[in-house]
């Protein structure tokens, strides 16, 4: 058993009672503030006092002092380390949200990113004075190329979204550069929700392809919306059921035939590392997540990092500067920012992305090296597998069908649909309720293709006995919910906060708190 | 309601809508499982009086807390009448969806259209199946 699976409450929505830490109301660090209190005080400059619109133009100066809280240094530390016990994260326990790849960071890579001479660098250092650096985000560029087997890399994009914004862009300009005009864009109705989002930020329209019986490409619906109009197709291989699609050499034949490009989108290339490469599939350009495969925290806005990957037509165009490496004199390469790409889509962001990102991310490649990150890709495939059969037996086999029944890749889809008729339980209920064994749950209600979708994605950093603990876990709810379903509709029963009102929040947020 | 229904004076398509023929008009929804499988509708994006919808093609957006999904117009034909009060009562398609909770009313393009569409009894053997 693992340290989740012990705090299984067998309580019911009517004897439920709240626990100390849920009658403990969060107040703000705002509500705490007390006007006067400090955390430090200054010692005295030792220089003469100078009102302040006598150094500051008085069209500058606010009105009033802005509105920051007042508190002593232990209250904020407690008030921090109080709602980091709130949250749930990669520390806490199990975290199988699917196409989400939450896989354990090692600390090592921590560690490398805090050295001062890569944290205290300023981002408007010289290129002479930053030869380290660039010679860090060269390697990396080189590294990711290798992954994907594409030439070259732009590390620019900060986000996977932004990554698949600036590989439309490159599909424009690449288009433009043949001079043609293509409007439409070709996206799985298995895809991210992203891929379309990213469509339509970047002036195209997007066009939805079937997926056929077993999971893939429905290849006549593709020829059907294949013609002259269509400037690229993005694909995630393997895709969002964990299938990975195994036309995709034809499917790269017809997307190019037609004179499109081939967009790979990176969200679940931990299932392949070392294994396959995009590039080697047919694929002109390609995004990576860095916070999935490559040792970044997810979540919380950032900071991130979404680099691509492209063939040789399509380099010409990647966003500018490019770090490159140059002879240099005396057999000692230089590194340097290279401006001069005429046909360049421009710049994705300031500065060069976020350096940190990119220190966490080479280290953990130079860590596991080649071999490593293959053996990575091998265990997520195999957990992915392992859990896969555990949950379809028992009474999981029953309720929780999976949706495409085959050997996956690095996750699957459950159906909670004959769950749904035969217990009257959502998908969402049970997913609440496993938040009470403490397991975050999976992704639900995603691919739409699949009724009450329940997504698991074990990756390759969980023991044994913790995807065992798991699939005891669901087997011990479902057991439950057959005698009285009302305890994990009533779920969950132990987190900080109860079920919380969706609908309220969807329809009337509060979006500023009350000064 | 809780409990799926599926009235017998209705037209159904597959992806879920329903259409009421009244004459040369049309009033159109979706239905008692569509509503079921989004979970609560909290918002309701719909075409404008005038706008022209094709049948099989989008017309409206519906979002739950679940997701955003198109609604699919059953009819082809021109938007008289949108539900004014799904603006600020989205909850109608889950509470009503046969009632208060219609989508739009619509001028029908092409009469000859709903004969591809099912009756009660085969929309619900197709969900059986």
């Amino acid at each position: 058993m693992t340290e989740g699976s012990e705090v299984v409450p067998g309580t019911t929505p009517e004897t439920a009672l709240e626990t100390p830490q849920q009658a403990d109301r969060a107040r703000t660090i705002f509500e705490k503030s007390v006007p006067g209190r400090r955390a430090a005080r200054l010692a005295e400059a030792g220089i003469e006092e100078r009102p302040l619109d006598e150094l500051i133009p008085a069209d500058l100066l606010r009105d009033e002092p802005p509105g920051l809280p007042e508190v002593s240094e232990p209250e904020i530390v407690r008030h921090y380390n109080r709602l980091s016990r709130r949250n749930f994260d990669l520390d806490t326990g199990f975290y199988p949200l699917g196409s989400c790849t939450m896989k354990y960071n090692p600390r090592l890579n921590e560690r490398v990113a805090a050295l001062p001479s890569f944290s205290r660098l300023h981002p408007a250092t010289n290129p002479e004075d930053a030869q380290g650096a660039l010679e860090l985000m060269f390697l990396l560029q080189e590294a990711l190329s290798e992954i994907c087997g594409l030439p070259h890399v732009s590390l620019q994009p900060s986000a996977g979204s932004q990554g698949e914004l600036a590989g439309l862009l490159l599909t424009r300009a690449w288009q433009a550069d043949k001079g043609r005009n293509p409007t439409k864009v070709l996206t799985p109705d298995t895809a991210h929700g992203t891929n379309p989002a990213s469509v339509a930020m970047a002036g195209y329209e997007a066009v939805k392809v079937a997926t056929n019986p077993s999971g893939g490409v429905d290849l006549d619906d593709l020829r059907s919306k294949l013609d002259g109009d269509v400037a690229c197709l993005m694909l995630t291989n393997p895709n969002t059921l964990g299938l990975f699609d195994p036309n995709i050499s034809e499917i790269a034949g017809l997307v190019h035939d037609e004179g499109g490009l081939l967009y790979y989108d990176g969200a679940n290339l931990n299932a392949i590392m070392g294994l396959a490469r995009p590039g080697d599939m047919g694929f002109d350009i390609v995004h990576v997540n860095l916070h999935k495969s490559f040792s970044q925290p997810h979540g919380g806005g950032g900071p991130g990092a979404g680099p691509i990957a492209v063939s040789e037509t399509v380099e010409p165009f990647l966003p500018r500067p490019q770090v490159v490496r140059r002879p240099g004199s005396a057999g000692v390469p230089e590194f340097d920012l290279d401006f001069d790409r005429p046909k360049s889509i421009g710049r994705m962001r300031g500065f060069q992305g976020n350096f940190g990102v990119f220190v966490r991310s080479f280290a953990y490649i130079l860590s596991l090296g080649g071999d490593g990150l293959r053996e990575a890709s091998e265990g997520a495939v195999l957990n992915a597998n392992y859990l896969r059969k555990r949950l379809s037996e028992g009474r999981a086999g029953r309720y929780l069908p999976i949706g495409f029944d085959q050997p996956c890749m690095h996750e699957f889809v459950l159906s909670g649909g004959p769950m749904k008729k035969e217990l009257g339980l959502k998908t969402l209920d049970l997913a609440k309720r496993i938040l009470d064994f403490g397991f975050h749950p999976p992704t639900v209600y995603f691919p739409q293709l699949v009724e009450e979708a329940l997504m698991i994605e074990p990756v390759e950093t969980e023991s044994r006995e913790t995807l065992d603990s798991f699939a005891d876990a669901i087997e011990q709810i479902l057991e439950e919910a057959e005698r009285d379903p009302e305890i994990a509709m009533g779920a969950p029963y132990t987190t900080p906060v109860r079920r919380l009102d969706e609908v309220g929040a969807t329809r009337n947020p509060v979006l500023r708190e009350a000064a | 309601m809780s409990e799926p229904s599926y009235p017998e004076d209705l037209l159904y398509h597959p992806e879920h809508d329903w259409a009421r023929i009244d004459g040369s008009e049309a009033t159109l929804g979706i239905t008692w499982y569509a509503q079921d499988s989004l979970g609560e509708v909290v918002f309701f994006d719909g075409p404008q009086p005038g706008d022209t919808i094709s049948k099989d093609s989008p017309y409206a957006e519906v979002e739950s807390v679940k997701a955003v999904s198109d609604v699919i117009a059953p009819l082809s034909g021109e938007v008289i009448e949108v539900n004014p009060d799904l603006a600020d009562a989205p909850e109608a398609v889950n509470a009503d969806p046969y009632g208060t909770g219609w989508m739009v009313r619509i001028r029908i393009a092409d009469p000859a259209e709903a004969e591809a569409l099912m009756d009660a009894a085969a929309y619900r053997a197709s969900l059986e199946a």
